[in-house]
């Protein structure tokens, strides 16, 4: 944290950067336009707080340091009803707090971002080290019938560009998205090359054109989300947690309730074409295909490297938005290629959704690893090399 | 035929939305009623005002009032509401819910809310006891009172909701029963108004549940109770005025002194930079 960004009252920081993940993160959610955090302390996702704290107050904006993560998930819901954009970023502990407001957000369709610097779990675990083991928690940790989108970078530079699409996509699509990066990420130094502000791509919530008297809160357009009235338009907006119909009124029918968490889920499911970010290498030729996400993918590429030379055929998926997971994409390639390897920092997670996507006779093996390093690369090429 | 006479609040509840859940007797109703008056007696525009409730019997008030409202989480009215207004600070946040949320599930964040002075109002109905869910002990609950989950007795000491307001750091800190409408609706709207924490505690009957379980019969008899028994000391000392069973309920405005707000002193210690 130089002096120099000390003083920059700019919201975009144009030019290169030596940024560790956390500060990338926090930046680009300030070039995205978020204006409001509520944080808690917590390793490996501090910086994200500290760089927050020394940022927004000069841009306009609010840091605030709440009580615990009940509490800063709480008030990032209530700072985007005010129409602010905002986020909060936690490690597991903090994040299983904060998945009681999750819920809320989801159920009153509310655009905001939370960060999950992974560390090793459960409990209190690996405090200072990393892991990618609350992929499911961030998928199913709420209760309910939901639908989320998660995105996961690999880099410092990832950390930028993932949280700018991250607060695009919570306006657009109006929920909680997660950013699920680890703690090597976070505190890894890279360059950072930020674009100038008019090639920054933002995306604002879609607000309401009708008058107050015609206009229904939960009434959804054509790609089932609806558009946005913030506190203080005159509005009188009415938000609950109950299941409620169009006006935003609780409906405790059986009628009501499945039309709003099938929209909800469906809101996910039927755009996830639009949502779903992958980057794919060789996979034309591959009989063998390698899944990955986050720090795990940085090992991943000396492995296939090594598995190409001896003449395997092999290829790379790798996702960078994990939630909603790619099935159709993953149903599609295995039409062709059988033989699926994922390595993962967790024992089997991300594995499990490549398992029921692709198509029978084909074989998905994990590399499991259960958090504190990243793997070996000739762990993940010698699971290569017994598949073929 | 005649047509019905509008009530003279209608306008700022949602009328397509009553009649409402809350029992005959219960104090709820008559806090709402009072909260409008002193919205039209403060002179707050009411497209910029927010009501923000947690769960429970008053957890509903945000349902029924026809402005900008939010029906949030157990315990996290206060965190909600804090967001909301320091994105916004020209919106008017009122906190409404009860005593289980706001001081059991909901405790610490009244305290922090309280010692950082964010800008809003928190109306407390205190009837002693969980109502929507049956009536369990709660943290408000007399030593010795029944509820369905202190069969022999409540066995633990309550806690003094205004001592801990205006220890915590609350500006204005008030206490009413419903039966005080007039003093209870300017005190409201003197809250709505003050700069900084603050808090209202509304003693309230709950005739179904906590008078049933302490043989203190219905609404009426419990205003009657309050008549009797309130006395109004504004300027009390917080710490001298527990609420005890069958003891005097002092009421009346005990706190309302300056202190900077949250943002004031964000604003002042960033000037310069």
């Amino acid at each position: 944290m130089s002096e120099r960004h000390y003083k920059d009252k700019k919201s975009i920081l144009t030019g290169e950067h030596f940024w560790q993940g956390n500060i990338a993160i926090a930046e680009g959610a300030i070039a995205a336009g978020c204006r409001f955090f509520g944080g808690y302390p917590i390793t490996p996702a501090s910086e994200i707080a500290e760089r927050m704290a020394l940022r927004l107050p000069l841009l306009g904006g609010v840091y605030i340091q709440m009580e615990d993560e009940l509490a800063s998930m709480a008030s990032i819901l209530g700072a985007s009803w005010s129409g602010v954009k905002s986020m909060t970023a936690t490690s597991g502990p903090g994040l299983s707090l904060m998945l009681e407001n999750f819920g809320l957000g989801i159920m009153t369709e509310t655009p905001c971002v939370i960060v999950n610097s992974q560390r090793g779990s459960p409990s209190t675990g690996l405090p200072t080290s990393f892991a990618q083991s609350d992929m499911m928690q961030a998928r199913w940790g709420t209760h309910g019938d939901y639908e989320v989108i998660a995105l996961s970078p690999e880099s410092s530079q990832e950390c930028f560009d993932l949280t700018v699409k991250a607060f695009n996509l919570s306006e657009k699509y109006r929920l909680p998205v997660f950013i699920l990066t680890d703690g090597l990420v976070s505190h890894m130094t890279e360059k950072v090359v930020v674009p100038k502000p008019e090639r920054v791509k933002v995306f604002d919530r879609r607000k309401t054109q009708k008058s107050p008297k015609d206009y229904l809160p939960y009434q959804p357009e054509d790609d089932l989300v609806p558009q946005m009235a913030n506190f203080g338009e005159g509005y009188k907006l009415h938000s609950t947690g109950l299941t409620h119909d169009e006006r935003g009124y609780p409906d405790m029918t059986i009628e009501a309730h499945d039309k709003l968490v099938r929209r909800l889920v469906n809101k996910i499911r039927k755009n996830a074409d639009d949502i779903i970010i992958l980057e794919e290498k060789n996979l034309e030729d591959a009989e063998v295909v390698v899944v990955s996400y986050g720090v795990t993918s940085r090992v991943v590429p000396p492995a296939v490297k090594k598995a190409r030379s001896e003449g395997i055929k092999i290829g790379q998926l790798r996702l960078l938005t994990v939630w909603p997971f790619p099935e159709k994409r993953v149903a599609d390639l295995s039409q062709k290629i059988k033989s699926w390897v994922v390595p993962e920092i967790n024992l089997g997670q991300i594995v499990r959704e490549v398992e029921r996507a692709v198509s029978k006779g084909s074989k998905v093996v994990p590399v499991s690893h259960a958090g504190g390093d990243v793997h070996d690369a000739d762990d993940i090429y010698k699971i290569i090399k017994e598949l073929v | 035929m005649n047509k019905t006479p509008k009530h003279p609040i209608e306008h700022l509840l949602r009328m397509d939305r009553i009649p409402h859940i809350w029992c005959p007797g219960c104090g709820i109703g008559t806090a709402v009623a009072c909260f409008i008056k002193a919205l039209d007696e403060a002179g707050i525009d009411p497209d910029k005002t927010v009501v923000i409730s947690g769960i429970g019997c008053t957890g509903r008030v945000a349902g029924y009032v026809n402005l900008d409202s939010f029906h949030t989480t157990h315990g996290r009215a206060i965190p909600f509401a804090t967001g909301v207004k320091l994105a916004n600070p020209d919106l008017t946040v009122i906190v409404f819910s009860g005593d289980g949320d706001l001081f059991a599930i909901g405790g610490n964040h009244f305290i922090h809310a309280a010692r950082r002075n964010v800008d809003i109002s928190v109306f407390c109905i205190n009837n002693f006891i969980y109502g929507m869910t049956g009536g369990q002990v709660a943290p408000t609950t007399p030593l010795g009172a029944r509820t369905s989950t202190s069969p022999y007795g409540c066995f633990e000491h309550p806690f003094n909701l205004s001592y801990l307001a205006e220890s915590s750091g609350a500006v204005y800190v008030a206490r009413w029963t419903p039966l005080h409408i007039r003093r209870m609706t300017h005190s409201m709207a003197e809250a709505i108004t003050k700069r900084g924490f603050s808090f209202l505690e509304i003693v309230s009957p709950c005739p179904t549940v906590y008078s049933r379980y302490n043989r203190l019969g219905d609404g009426l008899d419990m205003i009657k109770y309050y008549h009797e028994n309130s006395r109004i000391e504004n300027g009390a000392d917080t710490k001298n005025i527990p609420l005890e069973t069958g003891k005097e309920i002092v009421v009346g405005k005990f706190v309302d002194v300056e202190r900077p707000t949250f943002l004031d002193y964000q604003t002042e210690q960033t000037k310069a930079r």
